[in-house]
């Protein structure tokens, strides 16, 4: 009996996703009636809604904590304002901010754009900063002793060592407002998250389908992101991981030996 | 929005204040309802401490594998990561047609997304324990147990304390969005009137509070878990 009604929920669940999977591809009649929702027309609106508060976002944080995270990386100040940066950054729930915003400013587009490059600040400023703090100080001596100067060392010696990590940060920051968009229906923006906040217009199908699209979107600017975070390391790194890895491998061969 | 108007007609007796009809900031409106957030702040807090300790049983226990078969470290990060990338959000609709509305729902998607943060701090701990440790413990004859748990866990512990701060302030901001799972919890109470300042500035201060709380409490267990930590300071 317990078996059957398994097989009945499994069945009754894979349903729910079909229809789901319905409701990006077809438009229907909304639940109470009278508008079509749904479908690759109406997704392809919200979705370009999303992509466009998501990329300000993004980009605004970026203008932001990139140059402030490179000065403070260079002159070696700052740690303890980068680190609390990031530890209050994961402290206040983005439910929180926006819903901050909204109280305090009101609904619309500036203001979940504000509410969302607050949240991808922290891991552009702190990724910018431990990259450009990472930079072996040797490398930095040899630009100074073969004459560069202060801008010249940060511009072409600092800045393309760190890259691969502040673009790391970009693209936590990236997926992390991508992710959370998806609430910027709650301030009257219409982004993908539309039919998951207002299922008594789109039906828990419609949430259902719209959270298919944010999850398969999310997977794919992570996995594009990556492409180009490895595209923009200099080689030299590449070539420099290669050898460290190569030299870490050594304990682990010989603890190995040992245990057997 | 609604509940406000419905509790405002069900309780005639009280005066609403100027402050509270204007969605304002209203500190005596918070001092005669703060009772109404207790019970949300602690299904915050069982939800948050429920995801962080089953994320670490499975976190830890997948380390331990990863540590004695380091082919298996590639495979868990890629499965643990895209978990990770999932956002919670879409997991918590995801997972209804499967586990129904409830909390049971939002601690799935929330064990979900702390494991690759606790998976990744444990495995660089343990990583980071200096060959000399490791080497003076085999001369002294230790078996690969006694290895593990007195010399290689103890010293990764600082490591693995920053991963459980880091999984712990996480999953309480993400607990706030447990609602559209059907769970319980602050965020439900946000998003009931999320114009009135009163109650967004209660309620995501509590939910900070609380970050900031947890925080500190597993730093002090840290501190005396890892005495010679002191010592040598």
């Amino acid at each position: 009996m317990a078996e059957g009604r398994t097989v009945t929920t499994t069945l009754a669940a894979l349903g729910q996703f079909g229809d789901a999977v319905d409701f990006i591809f077809h438009k229907r009649e909304s639940v109470g009636g009278g508008v079509k929702v749904g479908g690759p027309g109406e997704l392809t609106r919200l979705g370009w809604t999303h992509l466009k508060v998501s990329l300000l976002a993004t980009g605004f944080a970026t203008a932001l904590a990139a140059p402030i995270g490179l000065y403070l990386g260079h002159k070696g100040k700052g740690q303890f304002f980068a680190s609390s940066v990031s530890n209050f950054g994961r402290a206040v729930p983005i439910l929180a901010l926006i819903a901050f915003f909204i109280a305090y400013l009101g609904i619309g587009l500036t203001n979940v754009v504000a509410a969302l490059t607050l949240l991808a600040i922290p891991p552009i400023l702190t990724n910018t900063y431990v990259g450009v703090r990472q930079v072996d100080p040797e490398v930095v001596d040899a630009a100074e002793g073969i004459g560069m100067s202060g801008s010249q060392i940060i511009w072409r010696v600092r800045l393309p060592l760190a890259l691969p990590t502040f673009f790391g940060g970009v693209r936590t920051a990236a997926v992390g407002v991508l992710a959370t968009a998806t609430i910027a229906p709650l301030a009257n923006v219409q982004t993908l998250g539309e039919p998951v906040i207002n299922p008594q217009t789109y039906g828990f199908s419609g949430g259902l389908g719209a959270a298919i699209v944010v999850a398969l979107l999310t997977l794919a600017a992570d996995a594009g992101l990556g492409l180009v975070q490895r595209a923009v390391t200099p080689r030299g790194i590449k070539l420099q991981k290669a050898s460290t890895g190569k030299r870490f491998s050594i304990p682990i061969l010989r603890r190995r030996e040992q245990t057997t | 929005m609604r509940l406000a108007l419905i509790a405002q007609s069900l309780a005639p007796p009280e005066k609403v204040s100027s402050c509270v009809r204007d969605d304002g900031f209203c500190p005596d409106w918070i001092v005669n309802h703060w009772d109404e957030y207790q019970s949300p702040f602690l299904e915050h807090v069982y939800l948050s401490a429920v995801t962080v300790a089953i994320g670490f049983v499975i976190a830890f226990g997948l380390a331990l594998l990863a540590h004695r078969r380091r082919w298996l470290t590639g495979p868990i990060v890629g499965i643990t990561g895209a978990l990770y990338t999932i956002p919670s959000i879409a997991a918590f609709i995801l997972l209804l047609p499967i586990t129904g509305r409830g909390n049971t729902t939002a601690l799935v998607a929330l064990v979900a997304y702390t494991l690759l943060i606790i998976f990744r701090n444990v495995t660089t701990g343990l990583q980071n324990v200096p060959g000399e440790a490791v080497d003076a413990a085999r001369g002294m004859g230790l078996t690969d147990r006694q290895l593990l748990w007195k010399v290689e866990l103890p010293l990764a512990l600082p490591e693995i304390f920053a991963g459980l701060r880091i999984a712990a302030t996480t999953t309480i901001g993400l607990v706030a969005l447990a609602y559209l799972a059907g769970a319980g919890g602050l965020g439900k109470q946000i998003a009931a009137q999320i114009t009135f300042k009163s109650n967004v500035v209660f309620a995501g201060g509590l939910c900070v509070l609380l970050a900031a709380a947890s925080d500190l409490l597993i730093l002090g267990v840290q501190r005396l878990a890892t005495p010679w930590q002191r010592a040598a300071r």
